[in-house]
């Protein structure tokens, strides 16, 4: 579980982020959701350290991040996955030298063993024959699943995904949301998702926290954003004509 | 703005020893780093000093009219400028240019395509792990490159000054090794090493913290070639003084 406690951040003397506080609980997808420019991943990089909030705190199963001196703050990092917008892999690397990357640097597995757990991970997000392959010869999508591979080879405890739909096809985009649901439940991990997309929100959105302007303006899950009572909310959910329909109906 | 760059520099310098990863780590990273920097050196490096030796000793040919002044003085000049200035100095500006500027440009790939944050996440000191391997690749390459460049700067001289006549291969030889000092080299081996560790340190700091897109970048990138060049000059003037100045 992941507790964020009163969460404030300004850049410039422009507040960005005001008095954020949530729980994001373990094995079920936790989703930041809002407009562009709202604050979410600015919010998600106060959260994994690579801000630092001018105010408030990040516990991390009670350990608080915020505060922690530099070996406490590794032995956390070293337990996160994370997922960034544009996959964030390493050019100069290949797929398997990618996914392998954390187990050479944080372990002291064998090479076999190692191949072994890129292959499982590459084979869990749907990737095979692939190890070879540079990341400028693969898909958005296929990006996007060696991330993912890349962030879960080392079993994590908690993954953080920044916008994994971000540019890729509507079909891709729910199977990238299904992987993402179903490997939080099978590895029970404490998974945030930054996303604007509706249809992650439907399909995957167990516990959403709404950020309007910096503030956090609704809590709750996929089943009551049709209730919500808050008219921001409303504006950015039913803002496309297929949500409207469906609250019409 | 200048002093809290250089205080961020310098900042930035001593997270290169803290939290480090395994020696493995780094033994792997700095070889990679040594061929970029040696292999992808080596031929600018040959080309541009033995054209440097051959205009030198053409020019300084040139402006020896006095007919009281043997022959043999062109190699020795050709030598003196060689060993002090030319091959340390010139290169490491070459050197700025080519590896300064790769350096920056590949690290503020990184930053602005989140790789840099990748590290982070992970708990990897991303200063350290990508920058310290950059730092001792060079300090242990471009030393070993001036030498390359020295030996081919007075083999350029050797080559213009007698097949154009200018000299004799004997002359050549004795003016290369007349009242030679044995510091000249030392002394132009340490300001390598010096050269080698500003070119690196200042091209990763500006790639580094680059902010914002591609167009980014190719500032950064500019701003470590002149930055480093800057130093150079700079650190030039002072170890002369320190080192051979009166």
């Amino acid at each position: 579980m992941i507790e964020i406690k009163n969460i404030s951040k300004s850049f410039n003397g422009k507040e960005v982020l005001h008095d954020i506080s949530g729980v994001f609980h373990k094995g079920i997808p936790n989703l930041i959701i809002g407009a562009s420019g709202t604050g979410k991943s600015v919010l998600l990089k106060c959260i994994v350290g690579l801000i630092k909030p001018d105010e408030g705190k990040v516990f991390y199963d009670g350990r608080n991040f915020t505060d922690a001196d530099i070996n406490l703050k590794t032995e956390i990092r070293r337990e996160i996955g994370m997922l960034f917008q544009g996959g964030a892999l390493f050019d100069s690397k290949n797929v398997e030298e990618n996914v392998r990357f954390p187990l050479d640097i944080l372990t002291e597995m064998t090479p076999d063993e190692k191949l072994d757990r890129v292959n499982f991970s590459l084979h869990r997000v749907g990737l095979e024959n692939v190890n070879k392959k540079m990341p400028s010869e693969l898909s958005g999508g296929m990006k996007k699943r060696v991330g993912i591979a890349r962030a879960i080879v080392n079993n994590p405890r908690y993954l953080f995904c920044d916008e994994p739909n971000s540019g890729l096809d509507p079909q891709t985009a729910i199977l990238i949301d299904d992987l993402i649901g179903d490997l939080t439940q099978e590895y029970s991990m404490t998974t945030i998702v930054v996303t604007h997309d509706m249809n992650s929100v439907l399909g995957i959105g167990e516990n959403i926290l709404f950020i309007y302007k910096g503030r956090k303006l609704w809590e709750g899950s996929n089943k009551d954003i049709t209730h919500s009572g808050v008219k921001d909310f409303d504006d950015f959910v039913f803002a496309n004509k297929v949500m409207s329909q469906i609250r019409e109906k | 703005m200048l002093f809290k760059t250089i205080g961020r520099y310098f900042i930035f310098l001593g997270a290169l020893f803290t939290n480090r990863e395994k020696f493995k780590t780094y033994y792997k990273l700095v070889m990679e780093e040594c061929v970029l920097i040696g292999i992808g050196s080596i031929f600018l490096v040959v080309l541009v000093s033995t054209f440097m030796g051959a205009v030198t000793t053409v020019q300084t040919a040139y402006n020896m009219v006095s007919p009281l002044i043997p022959d043999y003085v062109i190699a020795q000049v050709v030598r003196e400028m060689t060993v002090l200035e030319l091959a340390p100095t010139v290169i490491a500006i070459i050197y700025a240019g080519k590896v300064g500027s790769s350096m920056a440009s590949g690290l503020g790939t990184m930053r602005i395509t989140e790789q840099i944050d990748a590290l982070e996440v992970m708990g990897i000191n991303s200063i350290s792990y990508l920058v310290l391997p950059k730092i001792i690749a060079s300090m242990m390459m471009y030393p070993l490159l001036v030498v390359v460049a020295g030996v081919c700067s007075l083999f350029g001289g050797y080559l213009v000054g007698t097949l154009g006549n200018y000299i004799t291969p004997t002359d050549y030889v004795y003016g290369i090794r007349f009242v030679f000092q044995e510091f000249s080299v030392f002394f132009a081996l340490i300001k390598s090493v010096v050269f080698a560790f500003l070119v690196s340190s200042i091209s990763s700091y500006k790639g580094f913290y680059t902010r914002g897109g591609a167009l980014e970048v190719g500032v950064a990138s500019t701003q470590a070639v002149t930055s480093s060049v800057i130093a150079i000059l700079i650190a030039d003037y002072l170890l002369a003084q320190l080192l051979v100045g009166g």
